[in-house]
């Protein structure tokens, strides 16, 4: 049997497919109605052994606007899972009804093993601190929306850089693409960590850590701005003295290129201050919008429906 | 000193890293032989100073994957009338099925029963493995 195609990290995609998945999500986002019937009959089933509502809203959102329907819990303790039924069974027993299945989890690897003993195609929707693909995407939509471009940018990405998988996962898929270069700016006890570093090394793509974002802001062409958890500093003093670091402010921000876009996977505590909201630069809530636009392509692109009958 | 032409057939572990010969032996299951097997630990060597070596009396299939993981300078002889007709050299193996475990406690392979997990090689220098469910590193 042809094994079924999946997104469990962004590896599973060449760097043709997010081409195509870009393209189609632009398409569906100038043209919604064309798509409002394409998945009539389908169903998405979605797994969420972890509440995040934002996340699921999404998915919800974009089979619903393709004409299909969906299942699904929210809520762990209501799903077999509680009954001690096995996650491979799970799998097997929901793909008996659905056409796709999502899923979020709070274990590394979760997504990896329900695409297993699926037998349709599996999206991962987060699986613990571990990969979440369809955040990724959504960043690459807004960068090329915004810049026109996926390649020759000066990426700064600020805030806990050393936990942040969708930095991460946004750094590593971004390494594809010709001509860009990083600047970390993080406190050092939240630097990047050494397995995307390594990465970066062994594709000759240049980058730079610091501390000081105003001395970085003036030479990036985007800020991809994440938050610093309380809980990760060791001592509430250490927090205290860090997090006005990396708060974004209108003042910081007139020390940026006119063209620099800001980006956020929200939700944001303080990082951002609300001045910064009203900033033509500020573009976090559009990518809120374009995270339902490239889920929809990705249905698509799964289900074999993107191409025109 | 160690003669290997005392060995009429057989196989030969030579340059095992010295202290490692024990745990070479286990892993391959040698105790369980009921030929005849010498472990000798902390020869003499020109080239490392101090070296583990294996002798086996018989002709077994040996896991390479196993062998390159524990120790990828071990050398390999094959002997057959007292002569070494074959010698294998070791790599690192690029992945491996069944052999590490995963020890990210966060790691799906901890809570759920899935199958014998591959690792795939990342970092040649520290014997660095992923596992191919949630990534995390691990050596032997
Ligand atoms: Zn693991």
């Amino acid at each position: 049997m042809e094994r079924k195609r999946r997104l469990i990290e962004p590896g599973d995609l060449s760097t043709g497919e997010i081409f195509h998945l870009l393209r189609l999500a632009n398409d569906i986002l100038a043209d919604p109605a064309k798509y409002g019937e394409r998945c009539k009959g389908r169903l998405l089933a979605s797994l969420f052994y972890e509440p995040s509502t934002r996340t699921k809203f999404s998915f919800d959102a974009a089979m619903l606007r393709l004409g299909g329907q969906v299942i699904g819990f929210s809520d762990p303790n209501t799903s077999s899972a509680a009954k001690g039924e096995t996650l491979a069974d799970n799998a097997r027993v929901v793909s008996c009804y659905a056409d796709v299945i999502v899923v979020r989890h709070p274990k590394e690897g979760a997504a990896r093993h329900i695409a297993d003993y699926a037998d349709c195609p599996v999206i991962n929707a987060g699986d613990g601190g571990h990969q979440h693909p369809t955040q990724t995407l959504t960043d690459l939509m807004t960068i090329q929306k915004h810049m026109g471009r996926l390649e020759n940018l000066t990426v700064g990405v600020c805030g806990d850089l050393k936990f942040g998988r969708t930095i991460h996962s946004l750094v590593s898929c971004l390494s594809r693409f010709p001509g860009m270069r990083f600047v970390f700016i993080s406190p050092e006890e939240l630097q990047m960590p050494a397995f995307v570093k390594d990465l970066l090394h062994r594709n000759d793509i240049p980058y730079e850590e610091t501390n000081q974002l105003e001395q970085a802001i003036g030479s990036l062409d985007i800020l991809y701005m994440t938050r610093v958890q309380r809980e990760r500093f060791v001592s509430e003093e250490e927090y205290l003295r860090l997090k006005d670091y990396f708060i974004l402010t209108e003042e910081k921000m007139a020390l940026a290129k006119p063209d620099m876009i800001v980006m956020h996977p929200l939700p944001r505590v303080n990082e951002i201050q609300r001045d910064v909201d009203s900033d033509p630069r500020a573009v976090y809530f559009d990518q809120v919008k374009n995270g339902m636009y490239v889920r929809m392509a990705l249905i698509l692109f799964l289900l074999g429906l993107d191409k025109e009958a | 000193m160690i003669n290997v032409s005392k060995l009429k057939k057989g196989i030969v572990l030579d340059h095992i890293t010295a202290g490692h010969g024990y745990r070479v032996f286990r892993q391959l299951g040698l105790d369980k032989l009921s030929d005849v097997v010498v472990l000798m630990t902390n020869v003499d060597s020109e080239r490392m100073g101090k070296k583990d070596l294996i002798k086996i009396e018989t002709d077994l299939p040996l896991d390479f994957d196993v062998l390159g993981l524990l120790d990828p300078g071990i050398t390999v002889s094959y002997v057959e009338n007292g002569v070494c007709v074959r010698k294998a050299h070791l790599v690192l193996p690029e992945k491996v099925t069944g052999i590490l475990r995963c020890k990210n406690p966060r790691c799906i392979s901890q809570t759920e029963d899935v199958e014998p997990i591959t690792f795939h090689l990342v970092d040649a220098r520290t014997k660095e493995y992923a596992c191919e469910y949630c990534d995390a590193r691990t050596h032997l």
